[in-house]
């Protein structure tokens, strides 16, 4: 905040409240209600170009946090402000990834990619030259025509990338999107992500589970309270980039792992503790 | 649904093969889908095979009950008499113009069935309270025969062209209209998210992604549309019409020229088996990305 012109995203106090439908309840620390707070005063502010992973127990409201700063949410508290104008709806400088890629199955590679322009009015011929290009970026020339389901997960996600950057966007906001990949394609797709990222210079915000990923690809790592979520501890990441697969074996990264663990512990074990739902709940 | 928990079951699988190298995954998604194509292939040749015997042998007893006298030939004409009767009324132009009127009158009715049902079951999916106001009252008139209708269609429009095309719109619209609801609900709320995300309008939201996401559904309440639109046109041409295949059945029984009766019925029926083809292709067709395996053609 000392510096408010090199912040990007300033997020101030935000808290989120979800008030569920009548008839529904949730059990909170043993007693019912129909109302669950999943972010309680949140303060985190973010740099132009900066990649920030967010890491922190189930139920923490990491995803609910990415969806109030994407404008897909609204918070019931406090404000985000992306370069100095407070959001309300989605950014036309804001991308977003999903862990389900939620690309469209009746559309090729090529035409899910040229969405994200199309509903921006770009002209037919410059979308596809965009989406041609950026599918080359991803390794994915030649599989313009593939329908998702002719394609494997870690490709589906690289075209939902893809698809996210075709905007040009100023913002990444990536919801766990490579938590449903095998561990082999998931440490490829991040080695690309760093890449591309590194070409682009985006404000990248990740939403992680694991604590390997939040440290190999941040320059931040945000670890979250349990429920109701807060910022807990920011820890900055002083690992050299270009970063490649082996710097995980190194000593200062196993150093950090031990201390991001460390913070996260507590809240883990609280959040195991938490409401439970009723079967009501369920859907 | 089930049908989509197969194909993302699937495309979990192939994950297990993208890591040693993800061109090894490539070369196998369309080795897998091949395969599924074939094994389609192979069970529709053999309905089509296994079924053929017994359907030769209802026509061949067809041809010889009548003439051996186990059926009153005057009542069950032979299937050879059947056949010279079809083809007179073929060569004389009579058939023809009867089928092209009864498709027509199901045409138009099914056309404006799609341009009401579409547009008002995209509302009736997407805004809750819609549905809730006008549910009881679609439900109503649903469960109302068509039939029964006829002769209010015909106090209100007359006994012209105008109360045919009335009961094949009204047979039509509430399958279109019923799936077309039902396939908006059932639109992955996270492809809604996804496209809020990249800042899509409400009206590019219907028009690009709530729309060809419910094809699949509307699709097959079309073809559960076309039939009974079919089925409409015969039923009312039978009741009340001077032209159409409908009236040529029920004129040829009143004049005991049961040949010609016969004739027609088989018409209808060679009609309804290739409408229901085209409608399976069709389906294969606007459903191609489901990379479907479906045989059925009931």
């Amino acid at each position: 905040m000392d510096r408010p012109n090199m912040d990007r995203i300033v997020v101030s106090d935000i808290s989120k409240t979800f008030q569920l439908k009548p008839g529904q309840f949730v059990t909170v620390d043993g007693e019912a209600t129909d109302r669950v707070t999943v972010l309680d005063g949140v303060d985190l502010s973010i740099r132009k170009g900066e990649f920030i992973t967010l890491v922190g127990p189930s139920g923490s409201g990491k995803s609910v946090l990415l969806d109030i700063i994407g404008g897909l949410t609204q918070a019931t508290g406090g404000n985000v402000q992306l370069d100095g104008r407070r959001i309300t709806r989605p950014d036309p400088k804001t991308g977003y990834v999903f862990q389900q890629y939620a690309l469209f199955p009746w559309r090729t590679a090529l035409a899910n990619i040229e969405y994200a322009l199309e509903v921006r009015g770009v002209a037919k011929a410059e979308r596809t030259a965009t989406a041609r290009h950026l599918l080359a970026l991803f390794g994915l020339a030649g599989f313009e025509d593939r329908f998702p389901n002719q394609l494997s997960g870690g490709m589906q996600q690289r075209v939902a990338i893809a698809r996210a950057l075709a905007s040009n966007p100023e913002v990444l906001l990536m919801d766990e999107p490579f938590a449903a990949l095998d561990q082999q394609t998931r440490e490829l797709l991040q080695g690309e992500l760093l890449r591309i990222w590194g070409k682009i210079n985006t404000t990248v915000i990740f939403v992680t589970h694991s604590i390997d990923e939040a440290i190999f690809l941040a320059d931040r790592v945000v670890v979250m309270t349990a429920r109701p979520g807060a910022v807990k501890e920011i820890i900055d990441i002083d690992l050299p980039r270009p970063r490649d697969g082996d710097i995980r074996a190194s000593a200062e990264f196993n150093a950090y792992r031990a201390r991001v663990w460390d913070v996260l512990r507590d809240e883990v074990n609280k959040a195991q503790k938490d409401w439970t739902l009723s079967p009501a709940f369920s859907h | 649904m089930a049908y989509l928990t197969e194909k993302f079951g699937s495309a979990g699988a192939l994950h297990l093969f993208a890591g040693a190298g993800e061109t090894v995954a490539v070369a196998r998604v369309p080795a897998i889908k091949a395969s599924a194509k074939n094994r389609s292939k192979k069970a529709s040749h053999g309905t089509f095979l296994y079924g053929l015997p017994l359907l030769g042998l209802f026509f061949l007893l067809w041809e010889i009950a009548p003439q051996l006298g186990w059926l009153n030939r005057i009542f069950f004409p032979p299937l050879s008499e059947v056949l010279v009767a079809w083809w007179a009324l073929l060569a004389s132009g009579v058939l023809i113009e009867h089928i092209g009127i009864s498709l027509q009158r199901a045409a138009i009715g099914f056309a404006l069935g799609v341009v009401v049902a579409i547009p008002l079951g995209l509302l009736m999916g997407r805004y809750w309270l819609f549905e809730k106001v006008s549910d009881l009252l679609v439900q109503t008139l649903r469960n109302t025969s068509q039939f029964a209708l006829l002769p209010v269609f015909i106090l209100l429009l007359g006994i012209g062209e105008e109360s045919k095309v009335a009961i094949t719109f009204y047979s039509s619209v509430f399958f279109l209209l019923v799936n077309t609801i039902s396939g908006v609900k059932s639109v992955d709320p996270l492809l809604i998210k996804a496209a809020r995300s990249m800042g899509t309008s409400d009206f590019d939201l219907f028009r690009k992604v709530i729309l060809p996401a419910s094809i699949p559904s509307i699709v097959a309440g079309a073809r559960l549309a076309v039939k009974s639109s079919l089925f409409a046109v015969i039923g009312a041409e039978m009741l009340a019409a001077k032209s159409g295949l409908g009236f040529l059945i029920q004129n040829s029984q009143l004049m005991m020229e049961t040949a010609d009766m016969y004739a027609g019925i088989l018409t209808l029926t060679v009609i309804g088996l290739t409408v229901n083809y085209l409608l399976v292709w069709f389906k294969r067709w606007a459903t191609a990305w489901k990379g479907q395996s479906e045989t059925s053609l009931i």
